[in-house]
């Protein structure tokens, strides 16, 4: 090229010829074609959840609402009041059916308050310090620890309550000291191991939401003479609230969903009972009795199990979308 | 750390009364004499001989050889830094800084982006200690004592020496929650001594024809120049000596900015305030001395007229001809 040349000729870049095609057509071409294919598998990955839901959705509905010719929906079979209010739950006494699911809801009323009374202050709490007082070197051991205790298989937990929780601490405890009476199988243990497996959930969610709080905050609160106890409780928190409330709702959506470990350290009676030593049984841990048994496919009390998961479905689908919409309020607030 | 000071949390009965703040426990919360501005005297000798009466003569502000860059030599010495050197970990961010801080006036520092001058101011009310692997030198007095001392309290200390940020921090609160912040962590409570507290603060603030009816509301909703104004009223409200300023104003539109600027003209007769600033008009504007940063070092100090007019060094003349920086 002549570098040297004192007058650049600007022209020169139009001089080269690019090449080009005749018309402004689109035209087939294997790229094309490979494009299209790419997007066409990804939609079709994505659209599997939607289906699913949609799937599971009609399962339920079907079962348990839906007339069609020939098929009967268990709401067709009970009354929809004596479903909510009937206070007993024998779907397999034969000759003795009530269907009442307060019993249930009671059972998974007090898992889940009893979960929530230990995992959400206790995720809380782990929460704050690993945002705001942990060092690099305590964040480090912690950190792993809590997802270890995430990746726990429930079954595990459920035998841990059962077998550890109950007779070791409990019973020895409550029953031992206090001489209350304790169920072999109780609504206590199960709550505890249930707490034990939201706390992770808690803690990672609410520490993702604390440090997202501006560090100017932080800094601003100190300069004011503010102790690391006042910006915690008093700035950082407060700020993070609507994201705390919404962590806080997931993880007892996920309580009210948990299965085996209240199956197994919770047992099998429905009872509707306020009291956490006793046996109960909740919606979860229905479904997965109903289905171990011989119960015939398209009976009352096979459909009564749509019913269940209908009712546990629509109570995790309003926290999840209620702490989907604080969450998103709170991105709002702080962008 | 060179020098021992004696510290104690509550200075009652062993600090001498000469150097300042007779007694915080007595005058911090309310303090009645603290009338608004307008009436105030200017100068050293203000309305405010009782909270801060002629200190011993300290020796005036001085920069290693040039001395007598003293605007006012009965003026008493607030902040004394001696040969103060700042680390980041192993990245030396000042070195050997001396520079005295008279009591009752606007120090502004200047000079350009990374040169030191926030991490300066930072280091006046311990902000940086916030930061892991930070370490100073030297000594750093506030009334005489050394505030980097083993037993010196930094949370009283950050209530003497308050700092005003270059975004406005106001808390997700009610603009009286703000204000009042400060003072319920030190453990005010009663609405009756509160509720005049946060008056004064945000008329000394001159935010309180704005929001006076509003209280309860967001101190998020206000705008830009406002929650600047606020977080102004809120570092008063532990009722400081000292205000520190990272560029207060550098957000702010030309209106607001102007507002900040009267603001800190009034505040001068009865605060110390340091003002860091990228705007060499707004120094000059504001401040009666100017202390000029470059490279960690301090380059030159002086009134703010003698160093714009006529810098005693190069450096400070290319710097503000617009030559560099």
């Amino acid at each position: 090229m002549n570098a040297g040349s004192p007058t650049p000729a600007v022209p020169t870049l139009t001089a080269v010829d690019a090449p080009r095609s005749s018309s402004l057509k689109r035209r087939f071409s294997w790229n094309g074609a490979y494009e299209k294919c790419i997007r066409i598998v990804l939609l079709c990955c994505a659209l599997v959840s939607v289906i699913t839901t949609a799937a599971i959705v009609f399962v339920l509905l079907y079962e348990s609402v839906l007339w069609f010719p020939g098929h009967t929906p268990f709401f067709g079979k009970v009354s929809l009041i004596e479903f909510l209010t009937a206070s007993q739950w024998t779907p397999q006494f034969a000759g003795n059916q009530h269907f009442g699911i307060m019993p249930l809801i009671c059972g998974t009323l007090l898992t889940t308050v009893t979960a929530g009374a230990i995992g959400l202050p206790m995720g809380l709490a782990s929460a704050i310090y690993l945002s705001e007082y942990a060092s690099p070197q305590a964040r480090s051991v912690l950190k792993p620890s809590l997802e270890l205790l995430a990746g726990i298989p429930t079954v595990v937990y459920g035998y841990i309550g059962l077998f550890f929780l109950t007779p070791m601490l409990i019973k020895p405890v409550l029953s031992g000291v206090f001489g209350l009476s304790v169920d072999g199988f109780n609504a206590l243990s199960g709550g505890i191991v249930v707490g034990m497996m939201i706390m992770p959930m808690v803690a990672s969610l609410s520490e993702d939401v604390l440090r997202a709080v501006p560090s100017s905050l932080r800094e601003a609160g100190y300069a004011l003479g503010a102790t690391k106890y006042d910006v915690s409780a008093k700035i950082i928190v407060p700020s993070a609230l609507s994201g705390i409330i919404a962590s806080f709702l997931l993880a007892l959506s996920r309580a009210i969903g948990e299965t085996m470990a209240v199956a197994i350290a919770c047992g099998a009676r429905p009872q509707l009972t306020l009291n956490p030593l006793r046996q109960i049984q909740t919606m979860t841990s229905f479904i997965v009795n109903i289905m171990q048994g011989d119960t015939p496919v398209g009976s009352i009390e096979y459909q009564s199990l749509y019913a269940v998961a209908l009712v546990l479905f629509l109570i995790t689908l309003t926290m999840n979308y209620v702490s989907q919409w604080i969450l998103r309020r709170y991105r709002e607030a702080y962008q | 750390m060179s020098t021992e000071q004696h510290h104690s949390p509550t200075p009652d009965s062993d600090r001498p009364p000469s150097v300042g703040q007779a007694s915080q426990n007595e005058q911090r919360f309310p303090q009645p004499e603290v009338t608004p501005m307008p009436n105030a005297v200017s100068g050293s000798t203000g309305s405010l001989e009782t909270r801060r009466s002629a200190g011993p003569s300290l020796p005036p502000p001085t920069l290693g050889a040039a001395a007598n860059a003293t605007p006012d030599a009965k003026r008493t010495t607030k902040i004394q830094t001696q040969d103060m050197g700042f680390f980041y970990g192993t990245h030396q961010a000042l070195q050997k800084i001396t520079l005295n801080i008279p009591e009752r006036s606007v120090t502004a520092l200047i000079g350009p982006s990374g040169c030191g001058k926030s991490t300066y101011l930072r280091s006046l009310n311990r902000m940086n200690d916030i930061i892991e692997g930070t370490r100073i030198t030297g000594t750093v007095l506030l009334d005489g004592e050394d505030i980097y001392a083993r037993d010196v309290d930094v949370v009283e200390l950050r209530k003497r020496v308050g700092m005003v940020f270059q975004k406005s921090t106001p808390f997700p609160k009610s603009i009286f929650d703000n204000i009042a912040f400060g003072p319920r962590i030190a453990g005010v409570s009663s609405m009756a001594t509160l509720t005049p507290l946060v008056e004064r603060c945000l008329k000394q603030a001159a935010l309180w024809n704005e929001v006076k009816d509003r209280l309860k509301d967001s101190a998020l909703a206000l705008s830009g120049g406002q929650q600047q104004r606020l977080c102004i009223a809120r570092a008063l409200a532990t009722n400081p000596d000292v205000l520190l300023m990272d560029e207060p104003a550098s957000a702010l539109d030309p209106g607001s900015t102007a507002r900040i600027e009267d603001l800190i003209d009034d505040l001068r007769k009865n605060y110390t305030i340091v003002i860091v600033t990228h705007n060499m008009q707004q120094a000059a504007r504001v401040s009666e001395l100017t202390a000029f940063f470059c490279m960690g070092r301090l380059v030159e100090v002086g009134r703010t007229k003698q160093l714009f007019t006529n810098p005693k060094e190069k450096e400070t003349e290319d710097y503000i001809t617009g030559r560099f920086g």
